[in-house]
């Protein structure tokens, strides 16, 4: 789950890292308010789940309130990569020294939280770690000890020359560990961490997802979740526990599994056809899963078919023939759909299919064919 | 012969008495396994389905059982804690089938293995089957045939319809591995394949991988420098969009990196061959297979 900016900078705060004052808005007002409590230089900054907000216009400068409204105004309700923006940041137009960036990652390779720091920082990372690795000190944390006071100085060296900037940035580090730790993050990001021309060391912006694993369990850090920042048919699918991502594509998917529901998808697109989503209704299967999928699918005009695949293992195929039948006696399903199922319990799930004046096929390949074939006709 | 299970594994069910525990402790006892003792705290004492003891803890179950395997089944919040005591009882092989555990739960968890020299397969998989010996997870144990033929997968279901191609036309196999589609899990591709390389009853070896990460490329430079063995691969994923969350959480694109483009390029130099489909699968061992038995 990805935090909005005013979100991650708010849990940095509280773990005591140095900022710049500022704060967030939701209207022009608001905004113009905060510019006047910060002095009038300001930077208005769109809050959106997008890269490349100031090349879409989203980020700009204002020389004083009036501006500051003026730009909250245009900012507020535009939207960035299809995300519409509901909020602006408001922070002074600070004064920089020098910008570094300092993350913090969970490393599949060395199954430790990583830290990278560089001091070229303010700029894209991915691409410094392409064109001069060089620039990136790397160094894995055993989660057992935590980072260490001589590791914490080490990044804080790769960064700073003068003493009080290495001890402030060392601090800023071990602070940003236990951000990392208490948040359960998969990644957690100051880029850049400025100085001031003062020799202030400060976070200006601030990057943090959570694992989606720990929302379960901390329902403090779920509150977070901004739902109007999210595709509506995806927000639907996870209230419904489904595993749901849209695409541009027109055959509509149903599939348990997520690798088996990837290789679907990959095998419409084989056949000549596009995936409108991926879609995993996930092992333990329920009639009402079968229904909620089927409704959030069919919401998308662009669907012209779609497809069941499903391998029963602990999914029962009767569960989801059962659910098939619930949803188009629920509502009209207006597209054609191709069922392909296997495994637990089929003969069961055809003959209740079958009684409803519908087919199953046992081979993926044939349905999938079928489908495309059919999505095609109605395009 | 096979990997990792067989015939001499005496299974040990943590979270035997949970729903999905005991639905798979007794699918298991169907196919055969030596389900020997099931563990839930509180619960020592009891018999599960009248014949499998129920321990308090794993220490008490292992010194009383001899169990040499654990299969965990407990909740995402509780599942660290129960590999935890599962190395601690001094188990060496431990099969983990809960999803949604945290990762920081698992960073914490690995070195702990490691440091006992244990090994850990999963988390979020299926788990693994010998097929005709020992059926450990959920594996449909009808789908698979006693072959020679290894199979390593990041999947559950994708790996359920490469094996039932696989038996249908009558190809058998060695063992069936699911190592999880997670972002830290205890036993990798490169794991597998050195397994399935060492062991004399497997002739050929598929590899079915995904998205995300780059413990494919780094198995396929493996297959090029040590694995003399033939390999077929898949890589799902090839029309997911960069950057999200493709169910399994380590199934995704960052940044440029983990792309199935750049995986199944790694297969291709490596000498793996590339298959397109799933069904590909047979038509490709069969060469394979048919070009080893000539020699």
């Amino acid at each position: 789950m990805n935090l909005h900016e005013y979100q991650a900078r708010a849990l940095l705060k509280a773990a005591g890292i140095p900022m710049f004052d500022g704060d967030v808005a939701s209207t022009p007002t608001e905004a113009e308010s905060i510019a006047r409590r910060l002095g009038g230089n300001v930077v208005i900054k769109a809050q959106v789940h997008a890269g490349g907000r100031g090349k879409a216009g989203g980020v700009k400068l204002a020389g004083n309130p009036g501006e500051a409204l003026d730009h909250a105004a245009n900012i507020l309700g535009m939207r960035i990569k299809g995300l519409e923006v509901h909020k602006v940041l408001v922070v002074p137009a600070a004064d920089i020294a020098t910008e570094s960036y300092v993350g913090l990652i969970m490393d599949r390779e060395t199954q430790r939280p990583v830290f990278m720091v560089s001091s070229a920082g303010g700029v894209d990372i991915e691409e410094v770690a392409a064109q001069t690795p060089e620039k990136i000190v790397r160094l894995p944390v055993d989660p057992t000890y935590g980072l260490l006071p001589h590791q914490a100085l080490t990044l804080a060296f790769a960064l700073y020359r003068d003493f009080n900037q290495v001890k402030a940035a060392a601090r800023i580090m071990e602070q940003l560990y236990t951000v990392f730790t208490g948040n359960g993050c998969s990644l957690a990001e100051i880029n850049p961490l400025v100085t001031t021309p003062a020799g202030q060391v400060l976070a200006l912006d601030a990057k943090i997802v959570i694992d989606d694993n720990e929302l379960f369990w901390r329902p403090d850090l779920g509150l977070l979740r901004d739902d109007t920042a999210e595709e509506p048919s995806e927000a639907a699918a996870r209230r419904a526990n489904l595993s749901f991502i849209k695409l541009e594509g027109d055959v509509g998917c149903v599939v348990n599994g997520a690798g088996l529901a990837m290789a679907t998808m990959d095998l419409v697109k084989y056949y000549g056809g596009e995936p409108a989503n991926f879609l995993d209704i996930g092992g333990s299967s329920s009639p009402e899963k079968v229904i909620n999928a089927l409704k959030i699918i069919t919401a998308d005009s662009r669907v012209k078919a779609i497809l069941f695949n499903i391998f029963g293992g602990i999914t029962r195929t009767d569960d989801v023939a059962n659910g098939i039948v619930a949803a188009t006696r629920q509502f009209k399903v207006n597209v054609p759909i191709v069922i392909r199922l296997t495994g637990t319990n089929e003969v069961e799930a055809i003959r209740i299919l079958e009684g409803v004046g519908m087919t199953a096929l046992s081979d993926m390949d044939e349905a999938v064919q079928r489908v495309v074939k059919l999505a095609r006709k109605a395009a | 012969m096979s990997i990792f299970v067989d015939g001499r594994t005496r299974l040990l069910v943590q979270g035997i008495t949970g729903r999905e525990g005991a639905f798979h402790a007794r699918q298991m006892l169907e196919y055969g396994t030596a389900v020997v003792a099931g563990v839930t705290p509180g619960k020592g004492g009891q018999k599960f389905e009248g014949r499998v003891p129920v321990f308090n803890t794993v220490a008490d179950a292992v010194r009383q059982t001899g169990a040499n395997c654990s299969v965990v089944y407990v909740p995402p919040m509780a599942a660290a804690g129960a590999i935890f005591e599962a190395v601690d009882a001094g188990l060496p092989l431990i099969v983990c089938i809960t999803e949604g555990i945290p990762v920081m739960h698992m960073s914490r968890v690995m070195p702990f293995v490691r440091a006992h020299g244990a090994r850990l397969i999963g988390p979020n998989c299926p788990g693994l089957i010998t097929p005709g010996e020992s059926k450990v997870g959920i594996i449909p144990g009808n789908i698979c045939s006693p072959g020679r033929v290894g199979l390593v997968s990041r999947s559950g279901t994708l790996t359920y319809e490469v094996v039932n191609q696989l038996t249908r036309n009558g190809i058998g196999q060695s063992t069936c591995v699911g190592i999880g589609g997670d972002p830290i899990i205890g036993t990798d591709f490169i794991d597998c394949l050195r397994a399935f390389e060492e062991d004399p009853g497997t002739d050929a070896i598929v590899m079915i991988g995904e998205i995300g990460g780059t413990d494919e490329q780094r198995a396929a430079a493996f297959v090029k420098e040590q694995v003399t063995k033939p390999v077929v691969g898949f890589i799902a994923g090839q029309t997911a969009p960069k950057g999200r969350r493709m169910g399994h959480a380590g199934a995704i694109i960052s940044g440029s990196s983990g792309t199935a483009e750049e995986k199944l390029a790694a297969f291709e130099q490596a000498g793996i061959d590339v298959m397109r489909r799933p069904a590909d699968v047979v038509a490709l061992l069969g060469q394979r297979l048919g070009a080893l038995s000539k020699r």
